[in-house]
């Protein structure tokens, strides 16, 4: 049928049934793109917006001058971190299809994106995820079963039942709350920013969004109080190709990069291969000291693929090619880690055997603890009237009035 | 004590806050190198610096957004929005991030920002610059809900706010900020200087959340209300000649229920008054309060006086505006013998 509009829709690469397409994905050679100074201006830099920051090349040797040189056992522990993360997800989508918990979201294929840059930032650095960045609770070391228990609004929930799972947070571990309404954390993670330069310290604040996400406006609220007041912080946009099913193009993404958007507000703006463990870490170094010396804030596109559904009430078949996951060109993060270190002879078949069997145990070690502080279903639970504590930070009168007439429905 | 009025009362518990407190800042449109719109944050960038009293962006989103961020990183934001009717890009900010972050999170974080927002009509604004949006933020968990009428309590409760460890929407009535307006457009102008609550401590004082002021002592019948409207009930009741007792609410949300259900318990008659539109409005809750706690008290129906349910428009204001008439002819209904 012919469309007299000349409204342009944009095109999706693959739907069902079609064969996968990602020639829309513009990548540079491993090497090629240039590293500027940290305190380059974002005028002069306007092309790493656009080209494709990658260290590890197809032969997984680390080339060019973005290669950080990180020692051997550092990326023994990115590899870790990494598996860690995909075990986690692994066995915690298994126990939503169990029913035992009511919804998780794995970041399957993404897992270079928390881990390398969380290994790149300090601990005093504030973290503002977004909800597909359980890695940087495990680089940042939260013990699983305190995850777990999130997930389960069991006894030991962070969050005493009141956030759907996946909605971690952390003090201690200086990792924000993570909402659910997207990208509200990006103007916060802004403001947190500026409070640290206020105050003269030099802390930084780091926040992350999908592609998808980034359309909101917050995410250009954001850019606009970073450009402004040049606040130290890093702006993460998470380009996995797909926000539910409509791919990034809808976004904004088919005429232009999100890392784009950063020079548009006189920001730097970096892309880069987000399945690329090197890259991602050499990148993210960059924006965190340009941020700590005052140079700026950067936004930094990682170009990566969501491989698995969006969420366990997902089904990407209906919506994108089947074999969409195995034509990603940028290949997996774990698997391109492992063969570098493998290259480096800092690594084995034996010991990614070894390594893979002590992390899957420790997630069923961890998961067996955690069940033990309760479940949705069953064991120990919370007690209700918890939900009428932190409303405020002292209980007013309507709340302890309606927390009587709750325990009095109970009988 | 000094003379101030609502603008110089406000200026003064910044300036307060400001002196004492290093953790807080300000910041708005237009409040820092030129002192606000309404000029209420007048002199204070020159006495405290660019880095403490900010002027922002046109980007109320990101105003608020980013107070939380600042709040969350130790700081005590003081938020202005220019004008009440410009408050809702930021209204997600406010109801699911602000008012909800120390919940979601159990207490282990929490943001204490004051959102300063100037509201209500009169002052010829048309329909984006007379909103008075208060019963929306009364409606969400999490978030005080402050409207003082007149000087004295602007200073105590703005400091109040700023040293609350919760967030608060507090609401001005601009019509108020240079003298208590009766409303009446056609009489002259009074200034503060007039009344006793125009006298003000220089100097750090609280006027407490959830604590209604009884503006005025009476036993023949309770008008209850907050903001512009206080004035306004003080001239229609003593046009109608009832001794009314009037009850300045100040603060919505916590809410004096004690103070309001014993007044009514004495008089036995009650008028509810605010210049928000009536349908859904914060005086459904005063009027259901009142029923469930008072009704065996009363001796004739509870009367609501409220703007129109309509956009405020600019060529009506007065006869939109819930002026001493429509405030007289409630009570005189609320006054009929069973």
């Amino acid at each position: 049928m012919r469309n007299p509009s000349r409204l342009h829709v944009p095109r999706t690469p693959a739907r069902p049934g079609q064969a996968p397409d990602f020639s829309y994905v513009e990548l540079s050679p491993a090497g090629a793109v240039a590293r500027p100074e940290i305190t380059a201006k974002s005028r002069d830099i306007g092309s790493l917006a656009l080209e494709l920051v990658r260290v590890l090349d197809d032969a997984h040797e680390a080339v060019g001058p973005w290669h950080p040189h990180l020692d051997e056992a550092d990326l023994q522990i990115g590899l870790r971190h990494m598996l860690l993360t995909r075990f986690y997800d692994e066995r915690m989508q298994r126990t939503q299809r169990a029913g035992k918990i009511s919804f998780y979201m794995r970041s399957l294929g993404e897992e270079a994106v928390s881990v390398a840059q969380c290994m790149a930032l300090r601990p005093a650095d504030m973290l503002f995820p977004g909800y597909r960045n359980q890695g940087l609770h495990i680089t940042r070391g939260i013990p699983l079963v305190e995850l777990m228990c999130q997930l389960l609004s069991n006894t030991r929930d962070m969050c005493k039942g009141r956030q759907l799972p996946v909605m971690y947070h952390s003090r201690p571990g200086n990792i924000f709350s993570i909402s659910g309404n997207l990208a509200t954390q990006l103007p916060q993670a802004v403001g947190w920013a500026m409070a640290a330069a206020i105050k003269g310290e030099d802390h930084i604040a780091s926040t992350w969004i999908g592609e998808g996400g980034s359309a909101e406006a917050d995410f250009h609220h954001a850019l606009l109080f970073a450009s402004v007041y040049q606040a130290p912080v890093i702006i993460n946009v998470v380009n996995n190709q797909w926000a539910i099913s409509t791919f990034q193009g809808y976004a904004g993404g088919e005429q232009r990069s999100f890392a784009a958007r950063g020079p548009g507000y006189g920001i730097a703006g970096i892309r880069v291969d987000g399945n690329d463990f090197l890259a991602v870490y050499a990148v993210t170094q960059w924006a965190a000291e340009r941020a700590r010396k005052g140079a700026g804030p950067t936004v930094i596109e990682l170009v990566t693929y969501r491989a698995g559904p969006h969420s366990t009430s997902d089904d990407p078949t209906r919506y994108r090619a089947k074999d969409e996951p195995e034509h990603w060109p940028l290949g997996d993060p774990i698997e391109r880690l492992k063969q570098h270190l493998i290259k480096l002879g800092a690594w084995t078949e034996a010991r990614h055997q070894a390594l893979s069997a002590e992390l899957e145990a420790t997630v069923v070690s961890s998961w067996k603890e955690a069940v033990t502080y309760g479940t949705l279903n069953e064991g120990p639970r919370l007690d209700p009237d918890l939900m009428f504590e932190d409303v405020f930070k002292e209980m007013p009168a309507n709340l302890q009035k309606q927390r009587a007439l709750m325990r009095a429905e109970k009988g | 004590m000094a003379q101030m009025n609502m603008v110089q009362a406000l200026n003064s518990g910044m300036d307060v806050m400001l002196g004492r407190d290093p953790s807080v800042i300000l910041m708005g449109e237009d409040i820092g190198y030129f002192g606000g719109v309404f000029r209420t944050t007048d002199g204070l960038q020159r006495k405290y610096g660019e880095h403490r009293v900010l002027d922002t962006p046109i980007a109320e989103g990101a105003i608020i957004g980013a107070a939380i961020g600042m709040a969350v990183n130790g700081l005590r934001p003081v938020a202005e929005i220019q004008f009440a009717d410009y408050i809702y890009p930021g209204f997600d900010q406010i109801v699911s991030e602000l008012a909800r972050l120390r919940y979601r999170t159990a207490g282990e974080f929490y943001a204490p920002v004051t959102i300063r927002t100037p509201c209500g009509g009169g002052i010829r604004g048309g329909q984006t610059h007379s909103q008075s949006p208060e019963g929306i933020f009364t409606h969400v968990s999490g978030i005080k809900v402050i409207m003082p009428s007149n000087p004295y309590d602007a200073k105590g409760l703005l400091i109040t706010a700023i040293e609350d460890d919760d967030p608060v929407v507090f609401f001005e009535p601009k019509r108020l900020y240079n003298g208590p307006f009766d409303g009446d457009p056609t009489k002259a102008a009074v200034p503060w200087s007039t009344h006793p609550k125009g006298e003000v401590p220089e100097g750090h004082f609280n006027v407490p959340f959830g604590k209604a002021d009884v503006a005025r002592s009476g036993g023949e019948l309770t008008i209850i209300t907050y903001g512009t409207m206080v004035f306004v009930a003080m001239l229609a009741a003593a046009t109608a000649g009832v001794d009314a007792e009037i009850i300045d609410l100040r603060s919505l949300v916590p809410l004096d229920v004690d103070t309001i259900c014993s007044s009514v318990k004495k008089t036995g008659r009650c008028v509810v008054a605010h210049e928000a539109t009536r349908f859904s409005g914060f005086g459904a809750e005063i009027l259901s309060v009142i029923q469930e706690e008072c009704f065996w008290d009363l001796e004739a129906p509870i009367q609501r006086v409220a703007g129109w349910d309509t956009p405020y428009p600019h060529a009506f204001e007065w006869q939109y505006f819930p002026g001493p008439a429509r405030v007289e002819a409630a009570i005189r209904s609320a006054m009929e013998p069973a």
